[in-house]
């Protein structure tokens, strides 16, 4: 297969306007990857399965990946006057990376047997209606892999046929694989609380009446 | 042959269709059913007994098997996998062990590359003989057909549980090598086992090939074309049912593969009959890597002694790696940190995957050929929920 910056150079001039970045992999260098730009990525995508030199018309793993907001503290060296005198001094600076979501295709040629090229779609940020472009009409073997990063990681699919929740049930409302999902306190239900459950029974249902008679029954017992 | 590569340049994306004449019955199948492999249900619309829409349910066995994974040390997630195809423990280590070895660039021994092959190759037989043995229950040969295939499978369980001391939670692969190493008794015993099983593999074809209730059940029912069925992602013996070319240990070669020779058999029509045929027939190539595997089967040590495996630490990158498995292709991806636990760990579930085209499959077949076409995708819940 030919190399990847050729792919990117070559897909750049087949979608016009397009811009395709080369996400570099250190530990495996095979496995870099292609940043597609959300409004050419489905052009791209297209070009992808239709090229007759890549045919890449297995799409294997689609999944969403969640990078939080980072903070990378760098020491810069600043010019500044001290007592009177120019002097250079190292400050430490914070450099600020907005978090997004990320989509991730896997895709490989079943006809040329080659692959695989991997493609990445990047959110603005990691608002709950976060969108991407679907590529389920180029590969249907999208559909369901990408109900499953809506289902956990909330980014909104767009043309997508049957955009529903697939592993958690419909009424869920959190989004279970980001980084900073916390899980609710109040699944260890139990129908005479107490010590720790008790109090975090008493938090969740403050107007519950006397929660089932087990706080009765134990201050009876003491009494 | 066909390949259907050709089609593809033109083929639109396929859509799901539903003609809908007169009233339609709403019949949620499942999720308790016998034949449903699990926990798993479809809401199906009827018109009489014609399926006009499918929809399949999932999430009974939802416990986020990822997140677990991403919380988790590297070797954690080990044990772990086996719980995805209970079946097929071996074969889900080994998936994993490859993506490790391939994100961290560690090199396996050649001892433990040949008992890989052999122990995910013995998995396959039991996976395909229970397969067929499900199969035909589903379609009422009740009991008599799955109690054959067990009493196979039963015997290559034995040999896993005396290698690693669980029948079917092995965590058998370690990040370059294996965890015990099996004596020479064992390799006997499993020669044994290797050498017995085409009589059964003859006796359970007689037995259903040529049955004519079979036929009937099974022939034109459930057709998946290979356009659709590349353009769905479909892998494993359901794809090479619909006649694609397409085996991940001879288009990858990953492990030791390429040294032994085996066909790649390929099916015409892509209906149930060809998709139960293609477990069958790959049996016997299975048994023939087998053979050859264990003429030769060198000494030597079983891990790679520059691994740690406590306290480990890959570099920061990403992987993806796969094998074929018996239900497909099974991929791990892995996203590193530096840290001791992956960022993002993800499994490519090929049996979720291949019941994408489950409604296509069935739209226009009878509510009684939903059984046998979801029975040919050979799923397990294990693995579709995660």
């Amino acid at each position: 297969m030919e190399a990847l910056e050729q792919v990117k150079v070559r897909a750049e001039a087949a979608v016009p306007g397009a811009k395709v970045e080369i996400i570099p992999n250190v530990a495996v260098p095979a496995h870099s990857s292609l940043l597609l730009d959300r409004e050419h990525a489905f052009g791209v995508a297209k070009f992808l399965r239709n090229d007759p030199a890549l045919k890449l018309d297995h799409c294997s793993n689609v999944t969403g990946v969640d990078w939080l907001d980072r903070k990378v503290a760098k020491k810069v060296k600043v010019k500044k006057v001290v007592d009177g005198a120019e002097k250079e001094v190292e400050e430490t600076q914070e450099e600020f990376f907005p978090g997004y979501l990320e989509a991730v295709y896997h895709l490989f040629s079943m006809s040329l047997k080659h692959g695989p090229v991997i493609i990445r779609m990047r959110t603005p940020d990691r608002a709950a209606g976060a969108h991407l472009p679907s590529l389920t009409s180029i590969w249907r073997s999208a559909e369901f892999q990408e109900r499953e990063i809506f289902d956990l990681y909330g980014i909104k699919f767009d043309g997508h046929p049957d955009l529903r929740r697939i592993l958690m049930w419909d009424e869920f409302e959190d989004f279970p694989m980001r980084k900073d999902y916390r899980e609710p306190d109040d699944y260890e239900y139990e129908p005479t609380p107490h010590d720790e459950v008790l109090e975090k029974a008493k938090k969740r249902y403050p107007e519950r009446p006397a929660l089932d008679g087990a706080e009765k029954l134990s201050t009876e017992a003491k009494s | 042959m066909t390949t259907g590569f050709h089609e593809l340049e033109e083929a639109p994306p396929p859509a799901i269709t539903s003609r809908i004449e007169g009233d339609l019955m709403e019949v949620s199948m499942g999720p308790q059913h016998p034949s449903t492999h699990g926990v798993f249900r479809m809401n199906v619309a009827l018109d009489g007994e014609v399926v006009r829409k499918l929809k399949p349910v999932f999430g009974y066995l939802h416990r986020n098997h990822e997140k677990i994974g991403e919380n988790t040390s590297y070797l954690g997630s080990m044990p772990y996998t086996d719980r995805l195809d209970y079946f097929c423990s071996m074969t889900n280590n080994w998936a994993y062990a490859l993506s490790v070895e391939k994100l961290a660039g560690i090199e396996v021994p050649e001892r433990a590359e040949y008992l890989r092959v052999i122990l995910a190759e013995l998995t396959r037989l039991q996976n395909h003989a229970s397969l067929l043995g499900f199969l035909l229950s589903d379609m009422g040969a009740w009991g008599t057909p799955l109690m054959y295939a067990f009493r196979e499978r039963e015997k290559i369980l034995d040999l896993f549980e005396s290698l690693s001391g669980s029948r079917m939670m092995c965590d058998y692969m370690r990040f370059g090598g294996c965890r015990v190493d099996p004596g020479p008794d064992w390799f006997a015993r499993a020669q044994k086992i290797v050498e017995a099983f085409p009589k059964f593999l003859d006796e359970f074809e007689e037995l259903i090939v040529s049955n004519e209730i079979l036929i009937a059940r099974t022939q034109g029912v459930g057709k998946l074309s290979a356009a659709l069925a590349v353009s769905a992602g479909i892998t494993g013996p359901m794809l090479r049912a619909s006649g694609v070319n397409y085996d991940l240990r001879k288009v990858d070669a990953y492990g030791i593969y390429p040294r032994f020779k085996f066909r790649v058999p390929l099916g015409d029509h892509g209906d149930c009959y060809d998709r139960l045929m293609i477990r069958a027939l790959e049996m016997r190539e299975t048994l023939d890597i087998l053979k050859q595997a264990m003429k030769d089967v060198p000494a030597g040590p079983i891990t790679n002694p520059k691994v740690k495996i406590r306290a480990f630490k890959p570099p920061v990158g990403e992987a993806y790696g796969r094998i074929e498995g018996p239900k497909g292709e099974l991929g791990f991806y892995l996203i590193s940190d530096g840290g001791a636990s992956p960022y993002r760990y993800r499994v490519r579930p090929p049996s979720f995957i291949n019941l994408t085209v489950l409604e296509d499959m069935c739209l226009g077949h009878t509510v009684a050929d939903v059984m046998v076409i979801l029975g040919s995708v050979d799923i397990v819940m294990g693995e579709v929920d995660r």
